[in-house]
């Protein structure tokens, strides 16, 4: 990933922004949650150049957006920014503490225990009926900075609170990219004993991913909890790690902006099977990530370098 | 003093039902090193198998006994065709690559064949309480226990005896156990791999279709009874260890145990500790109970 | 303040019932060239492995510049001074071989705190430029851009080596470096690891099979038979030894005029 990336997609952003204007609402919707998907996916990724699969993000997805839907009732408080701050932040903590116990594992028995983690989680909620088991409760509606819009401008407001909170975070990892720790997640994957033997600490490298993603998870899952306005058990079962990884693997962890796109990608595939064959969606699902593990294993993010290689050449 | 034989026989029932799920899964781990996502597929396919075979043959006036065999035979011949389908058609195309993206692809099928069962089978549910029926219940001083349920345990202690002699004393046995061990060595002794793959596979597949067959009289056979079964396979297996059968039998008991514990005595916690004894196993046994050591790396 | 760098006292190791090393004390002063040579299993990595920090020694301490290392963990020990080179070769196989050393010489650079490793990057100017004079030196400059993983069998010993020796350690440990080399390139190898190492104030100890390596490179030998050290010397004396003979060597061979091994 190179220096000169940055300047593209910010101005993608800014065009994502300023597209609000002219897109349909159910457009703004859908790119709405595809966006705050895209940072849980972002999270995915930051740990898979590491060698490392989690499928068990939706523990923290759903724990940034059940905060959000608690301290909403609870406190009063309804300025979504700092909802999904404190969202965010909460998703994060448990990642910290949980990270000291998952940052041993690696391969199928991290999945399988990030696995267990997030169905713990289900467990406990479904069985608790002041949270409405597995009906969950709504969300109430947030205000911004005590301005509180209805409607389409509320739809509005979303979108660019979503996107600004996209643009930071692909700001902020992809300068962790560029540092030493970002640069280490290949030698992690590569040969840990030998990185140990270099004198650096593989288990707080992975530690440290391991938060990371816990906190975009987070943010993630509070914005979608304020644009759905609904929080269920369901955003810790294993389908929705999945799909998450899904994502991950149709964009590729090649770029900051693939988590974006392919989060885009993937629910608009989702959007027009519902439309045209809402029976069969999962079978579609199935096929594409199909398709895309046997012919395009670097996802998507590997067709735009394949791309730039062409265009680039003399 | 009810309760707890109540807990031990809830119990021992669960775990029947989680061993007969796991066999299959586990064995496919621990040849293949395939966490086989779909195995849920296979569990789904068994028990809407079983729902069909029930459906044609029972409240016709034709012996019981027939309906149990035929609906456990039809139900493994689809586990059977579905398993050399996925393997020949699918796996096989993947070998070789990362554990995590085998992972995938398992995913990607068991998505597929959701979807392909409400094809065949539509979006409504099937009740094959039939055979439960049937067999009738026994009581022992003031339990009830249903038949069925008895059978379920003898069928997941026949299973367990004929897998671990049949591991341990079959030549075919023999060869697994050393494409579970090692599956470089073992080709280079002459093992053809590919051929352990494609029926370690099929009889996989035919187990976890065992374990649906088995269950659709005890549950309501609709959409979506994969989804939940893969993950409680997964418990089973991670506790016991990769390829270990031992290790699924110990994992199937401690669950069921726990979790009919919990049923009759803290209800709230029922799902959770399923889950909750997984990670605690992981976190004492990173591999699980029953695997041995890994060997010194440099 | 005494003038040996490393200093091992009773050192020993039991893996359940099973003894890999036992009773090794050993004193080396700086900038001495030690050879530690032994039949396999023998405990020689063991040792390596205990001074390390890959292994937590059972019993016995190990002293480092004075200060006890016993039972630290393998980045500490790294960080401390002391590093290592492997019998198979530890790399980074998706990287280039640049790419390798600039990791090593980078984190070899970076602060130890949290933040040190987020603010600071890969490619800065200073490691770039010890990666450069690294390649150099093991003479591997002309696979800079290969892959690792592709690598031939020699420069993946030296890429190993030369990582090692990035962040300029004062104890240096090479396990079987010429392992895996052939014969006629065993020495050509030795050659430009210990030319390399030349200027650099530093104490190697390296384990080898060749004798013949062994006389030419080091100036003392440790040899090692069942977890523990028969015998301690220089190597004309200690390769005349019949205990060694007996046990390790084999005796030497009368030269007809040909290259003899006594492995």
């Amino acid at each position: 990933m190179r220096r000169g990336s940055q300047i593209p997609v910010s101005l993608a952003f800014l065009a994502a922004a300023a597209a609000a204007f002219v897109l349909p609402d159910w457009m703004i919707s859908l790119a709405t949650i595809a966006f705050a998907n895209g940072l849980v996916v972002l999270g995915l990724i930051v740990m898979w150049r590491a060698g490392l699969v989690s499928f068990g993000q939706a523990l923290y997805y759903c724990v940034g957006a059940y905060t959000v839907a608690l301290i909403a009732r609870w406190s009063g408080l309804t300025d979504a920014l700092a909802l999904v701050l404190i969202g965010g932040l909460s998703a994060g903590v448990v990642s910290f503490v949980l990270g000291f116990l998952v940052a041993r594992y690696r391969e199928i028995f991290f999945a399988m225990l990030s696995l267990a983690l997030s169905m713990i989680l289900y467990g406990v909620l479904v069985k608790t009926e002041s949270l409405g088991s597995t009906d969950g409760f709504s969300v109430v509606i947030p205000t911004f900075l005590g301005y509180a819009p209805h409607q389409e401008q509320l739809v509005l407001a979303l979108y660019w609170l979503v996107l600004a909170v996209c643009a930071i975070a692909a700001a902020l990892i992809h300068a962790y990219f560029h540092s030493l720790a970002g640069a280490l997640a290949v030698p992690v994957r590569d040969n840990e004993i030998r990185l140990e033997f270099l004198g650096m600490s593989v288990s707080r490298l992975v530690h440290t991913k391991l938060v990371i993603s816990g906190l975009l998870a987070g943010a993630g899952g509070a914005l979608a909890a304020l644009v759905v306005g609904h929080v269920d058990p369901n955003m810790s079962y294993w389908t929705t790690s999945g799909e998450f990884v899904f994502i991950t693997v149709l964009a590729g962890a090649g770029s900051v902006g693939a988590a974006f796109v392919g989060s885009l990608v993937f629910e608009s595939i989702r959007s027009l099977a519902f439309a045209i064959i809402p029976q069969l969606w999962q079978m579609l699902l199935g096929s594409v990530l199909l398709l895309t593990i046997l012919f395009l294993p670097h996802g998507l993010g590997s067709l735009l370098g394949r791309l730039r290689r062409r265009l680039g050449a003399p | 003093m009810l309760t707890v034989f109540a807990i031990f026989a809830d119990g021992l029932v669960y775990a029947a039902y989680l061993f007969i799920v796991a066999i299959g899964l586990t064995l496919i781990f621990g040849v293949m090193k395939i966490l086989n996502v779909a195995h849920g597929s296979f569990y789904t396919f068994g028990a809407y198998g079983a729902a069909t075979a029930v459906g044609i043959y029972f409240d016709r006036g034709l012996p019981e006994a027939g309906g149990f065999l035929l609906m456990i035979l039809f139900a493994m011949a689809l586990g059977l065709a579905l398993g050399l389908i996925l393997e020949r058609g699918v796996m096989r195309l993947v070998y070789g690559r990362d554990e995590v993206v085998m992972v995938l692809v398992t995913y990607a099928a068991f998505l597929i064949l959701e979807d392909l069962v409400m094809l065949v089978w539509g979006p409504g549910s099937y009740a094959t309480y039939q055979p439960l029926l049937a067999a009738g219940n026994i009581e022992i001083g003031e339990l009830v226990l249903s038949n069925y349920d008895l059978g379920l345990i003898l069928v997941a202690a026949v299973l367990a005896a004929a897998s671990y002699r049949g591991l341990k004393f079959t030549r075919y046995g023999r060869l697994l156990t050393a494409v579970i061990f090692d599956r470089e060595t073992a080709a280079a002794f002459g093992i053809d791999v590919k051929v352990v793959y494609t029926v370690t596979f099929a009889i996989g597949a035919m187990l976890g279709a065992l374990g649906g067959a088995i269950m659709a009289p005890k549950i309501s056979v609709t959409l979506g009874i994969g989804v939940e079964v893969i993950v409680l396979a997964f418990a089973v297996v991670a506790i016991g260890g990769m390829g270990s059968i031992e290790g699924a039998l110990v994992g199937a008991l401690i669950v069921g145990i726990c979790r009919a514990a919990a049923v009759h005595l803290v209800p709230q916690v029922e799902l959770f500790v399923i889950y909750g004894v997984m990670a605690l196993v992981l976190m004492i046994r990173p591999y699980g109970l029953f695997v041995r050591a890994q060997p010194r790396k440099i | 303040m005494s003038a040996s760098i490393l200093s091992v006292r009773d050192l020993g190791k039991r893996f359940g019932s099973m003894v890999a090393a036992r009773d090794i004390t050993v004193s080396v002063p700086a900038r001495q060239t030690v050879s530690v040579i032994g039949a396999n299993g023998a405990g020689k990595t063991t040792f390596i492995n205990m001074i390390t920090g890959h292994l937590r020694p059972t019993k016995g301490t190990i002293h480092f510049e004075d200060r006890d290392i016993t039972g630290l963990p393998s980045r500490n020990i790294k960080r401390m001074g002391i590093s290592r080179s492997f019998q198979v070769a530890q790399i980074f196989g998706s990287l280039t071989v640049f790419e390798n050393m600039c990791a090593a010489a980078a984190i070899g650079r970076a602060p130890r705190n949290f933040m040190g490793h987020v603010l600071t990057r890969l490619r800065s100017r200073e490691s770039i430029a010890e990666a450069e004079t690294l390649m150099e030196l093991f003479e591997i400059a002309r696979y800079r851009n290969m892959i690792a993983a592709n690598l031939p069998q020699g420069v993946r010993k030296l890429l190993d080596i030369g990582m090692a020796v990035a962040g300029s350690p004062r104890l240096l440990l090479l396990d079987e470096p010429t392992s895996g080399i052939s014969i006629e390139e065993k020495f050509n190898l030795m050659q430009v690891v210990m030319s390399a190492l030349r200027n650099r104030k530093i104490t190697v100890l390296f384990v080898e099979h060749d004798m013949e390596i062994v006389e030419r490179f080091a100036e003392r030998v440790l040899a090692f038979y069942e977890g523990t050290v028969i015998a301690d010397g220089p190597p004309t004396v200690t390769l005349a030894d019949p205990r060694v003979q007996a046990l390790i060597s084999g005796p030497k061979l009368q030269r007809a005029g040909s290259v003899v091994t006594n492995v």
